[in-house]
């Protein structure tokens, strides 16, 4: 009991020496990111600027590279590149290690009308693929249930159509979208039709999120090397 | 449902991810032992000064390949973009000589005798040494050549003109190497040579006049061309002078870009991620000496304006940036402005906060930021950016409370100098 009292003196007395400081900042990552969790908060969210995708839960090896993307100037969102610039891999490492091991629900899906034959192109797409023009199957890359595959493929479910669109339309037009070399998203982006992308943006964005990322050993050789900047080769930097 | 064939070598594919850390935990090794100062020979002491002229924050594109060139340094006469820096014979400075190096570092000439553009800082670099510059000139060479042609640079008329140059050369270029001061000692000197040469604080902390000729010599403060942030004063008690600073701290501020008093940020956070974090204890020493004894003898009335009596109106008006500060501020920078000492500066007594020029401050409140990782500080906190959260008058209002609360006194701010403040980034 004395000890107990001790120690509430001992914390009311340093309250007191510092006022009204915030008396204790916590040793956390959650702390660390603030600056970031003003934007990506736990859900996705609109901003007056630009739409804030949700990080959390994504594999850590994908936010890793895009957040070196974005500090070296291989994807373009100014006030990201301003935060990141002076930051070391080494602690990017761990800001995505904390982001991908954050267990949030996701978002519900959304409800967009959808014709037969668009729900049957993008499922062709999704599960199916056309190889004759070169397009596997998304599901061969970002796992049987959509949700991912460690460490670097992210899942295409519980993302809003709006931001599906947009990524598709920056590799197909190929700004400065992640990276000035093509890589293997960019290449099928391109392959797709308008019609492709808007029929799967919907159809994705229509979809509850269940199930975890898979584990790498569900990729296939030939798709591994075609994606290999990104997925193996230290994210596609220089 | 077809699906595409599926190959599962389960025991060599399972290794990638641990393979794909090793990849990343490779790369940071390499970057850990490269920084390493220890000069065993005149390589790598050419390799440490390199680190402290900090030739590779400009000589690399965002992403790219040190030492290759291609930065793209906008100014207001025109676009630079520098050269390669690698020995390919091509296209960087395979073929050059010693003496052709010295002529670039020394006269800012290059190796044909063309003028050089002082956007690279040879103005300063002049006063290195011949054996500091023979040594960077050997770490240099010692690089594998890569070889990678850069766009030539895009300069406004008349500044692309080597007549308009030269004269600008005989007004402001002063060649020379570092003369000691023989009244101070040899730690001071040292700091001095490094501050005034190596180190070219100069090329930023000092005011560019039309022609983007430093005025003086006297590391007088001055809005950075085309980067839109406001170097302070390094020899003004008013502004980053450090005469008042115990050496331990301005040691701090240079190594790590933290102390309980102020923050490196923006382009001073770059410097030091790039190269004053790798310092040698002497020579931190060193520049810290020089720095403190630029102001040591000033006194004289605390920095900002003064208000005799606040008047009403003038009370109500911060009052509506008090509210947003304990909205959006009060959690990290404290009621009492205190902050949390290495973590959330002190906004109260900030220098950099009661500073003339509000430009900073306003900055640091639209974009926020991260102090550099360093191997003193290598898990930063941060402050989030507000531009995207609070309006043009809003940050006005915040941010002139925030220059008249805790005994802060400085001039009001208006959404006008905020929006002035956007832009220049790149
Ligand atoms: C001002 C709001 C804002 C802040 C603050 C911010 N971000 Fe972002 N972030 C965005 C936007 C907008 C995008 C999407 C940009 C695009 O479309 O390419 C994004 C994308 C990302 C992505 C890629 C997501 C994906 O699925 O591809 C990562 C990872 C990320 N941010 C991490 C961070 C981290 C870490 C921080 C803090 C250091 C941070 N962000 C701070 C707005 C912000
Ligand atoms: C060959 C493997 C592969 C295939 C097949 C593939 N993807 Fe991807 N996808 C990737 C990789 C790798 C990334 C991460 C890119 C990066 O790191 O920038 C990605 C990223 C994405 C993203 C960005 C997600 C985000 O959070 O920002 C979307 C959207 C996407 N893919 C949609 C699709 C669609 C739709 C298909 C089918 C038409 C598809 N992908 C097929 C490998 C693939
Ligand atoms: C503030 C940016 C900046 C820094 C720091 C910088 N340089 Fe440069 N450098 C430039 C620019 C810009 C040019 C091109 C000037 C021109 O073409 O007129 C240049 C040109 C040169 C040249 C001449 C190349 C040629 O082909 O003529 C050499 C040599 C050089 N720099 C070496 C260095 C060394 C060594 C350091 C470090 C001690 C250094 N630079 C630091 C910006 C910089
Ligand atoms: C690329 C431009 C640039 C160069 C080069 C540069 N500085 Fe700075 N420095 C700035 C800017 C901008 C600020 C204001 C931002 C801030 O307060 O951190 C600043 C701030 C400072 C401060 C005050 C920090 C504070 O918060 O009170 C000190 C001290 C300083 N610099 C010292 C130096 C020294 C010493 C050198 C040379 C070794 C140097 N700087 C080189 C741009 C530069
Ligand atoms: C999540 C914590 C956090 C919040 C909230 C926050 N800040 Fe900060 N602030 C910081 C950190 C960390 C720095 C140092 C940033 C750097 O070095 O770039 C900083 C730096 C500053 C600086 C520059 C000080 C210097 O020495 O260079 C000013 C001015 C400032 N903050 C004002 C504000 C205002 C005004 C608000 C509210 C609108 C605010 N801050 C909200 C954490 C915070």
């Amino acid at each position: 009991m004395r000890f107990i009292l001790l120690l509430f003196f001992c914390i009311t007395g340093v309250a007191n020496v510092n006022g009204s400081t915030p008396a204790e900042v916590p040793d956390t990552m959650a702390e660390r990111v603030k600056a970031c969790t003003i934007c990506h908060s736990a859900e996705d969210k609109v901003g007056r600027d630009a739409y804030y995708p949700r990080i959390a839960g994504k594999p850590q090896g994908y936010l890793f590279n895009q957040m070196r993307n974005f500090r070296d100037g291989r994807r373009y969102y100014p006030p990201m590149a301003i935060l990141l610039e002076n930051m070391s891999d080494e602690y990017l490492l761990e800001i995505a290690q904390y982001f991908s091991s954050l267990q949030l629900p996701y978002p519900d899906p959304e409800r967009i009308q959808m014709q037969p034959e668009e729900i049957k192109l993008a499922e062709h797409l999704i599960y199916s693929g056309y190889p004759e023009r070169d397009i596997p199957a998304c599901s061969a890359c970002h796992g049987d249930v959509l949700m991912g595959v460690e460490p670097a493929i992210p899942g295409l479910i519980g993302l809003p159509r709006a931001y599906i669109t947009a990524q598709l339309g920056g590799w197909r037009n190929g700004g400065i979208m992640r990276g000035g070399k093509p890589d293997c998203m960019s290449a099928i982006a391109k392959q797709l039709t308008e019609d492709e992308v808007n029929a799967v943006a919907k159809w994705l964005a229509n979809q509850s999120a269940s199930g975890k990322p898979s584990s790498f050993d569900v990729l296939s050789s030939e798709l591994i090397d075609r994606c290999s900047r990104t997925i193996l080769e230290n994210g596609g930097a220089e | 449902m077809k699906r595409l064939a599926i190959i599962p070598r389960v025991s060599w594919w399972k290794n990638i991810t641990l393979l794909w850390m090793c990849v990343i935990l490779q790369a940071m090794a390499a970057e850990i032992t490269a920084s390493e100062p220890e000069y065993s020979d005149e390589v790598s002491y050419g390799a440490y000064l390199t680190r402290i002229g900090n030739c590779m924050g400009c000589h690399t594109a965002k992403g790219g390949v040190p030492f290759t060139g291609g930065r793209r340094l906008s100014t207001s006469f025109g676009v630079f973009i520098t050269p390669n820096l690698t020995p390919d014979k091509e296209t960087g400075i395979g073929r050059w000589t010693q003496q052709d190096f010295w002529q670039a570092l020394h006269q800012g000439k290059s190796r044909d005798g063309r003028l050089l553009y002082p956007a690279f800082p040879y103005t300063e670099y002049t006063k290195v040494t011949r054996q500091d510059t023979d040594a960077i000139f050997a770490y240099l060479q010692s690089l594998a050549p890569v070889p990678q042609s850069n766009p030539p640079h895009d300069i406004f008329f008349p500044y692309n003109s080597q007549s308009l140059l030269a004269v600008w050369r005989a007004l402001y270029f002063k060649e020379g190497i570092y003369e000691p001061d023989q009244s101070k000692n040899q730690t001071w000197n040292r700091g001095a040579y490094l501050v005034q040469g190596l180190g070219h604080c100069n090329a930023c902390h000092t005011t560019r006049n039309i022609l983007g000729a430093s005025q003086d010599e006297a590391l007088m403060g001055g809005q950075i061309m085309g980067m839109n942030w406001y170097a302070p004063s390094l020899s003004s008690h008013l502004e980053a002078g450090s005469g008042d600073w115990e050496i331990d701290e301005i040691v701090a501020l240079l190594t790590t870009g933290v102390t309980k008093r102020a923050m490196a940020s923006g382009p001073m956070a770059t410097v030091v991620r790039q190269s004053l974090q790798y310092l040698s204890q002497e020579d931190a020493l060193a520049m810290a000496t020089y720095l403190k004894s630029l102001t040591e003898n000033e006194t004289g009335k605390l920095p900002g304006v003064q208000f005799s009596v606040m008047s009403g109106s003038l009370r109500k008006h911060l009052d509506l940036g008090g509210q947003l500060y304990q909205e959006y501020c009060q959690a990290c920078h404290g009621a009492d402005g205190k902050g949390a000492p290495g973590i959330y500066p002190a906004l109260a007594g900030n220098r950099g906060v009661i500073m003339d020029s509000p430009l900073n401050t306003i900055r640091s409140v639209l974009n926020g930021g991260y102090p550099p990782t360093t191997a003193d500080n290598p898990r930063p906190y941060g402050m989030p950016p507000f531009q995207q959260i609070l309006r043009n008058e809003e940050v006005a209002l915040v941010v002139s409370y925030i220059r008249n609360a805790w005994g802060n006194r400085a001039s009001l701010v208006r959404a006008l100098d905020v929006d002035r403040s956007k832009g220049g980034n790149d």
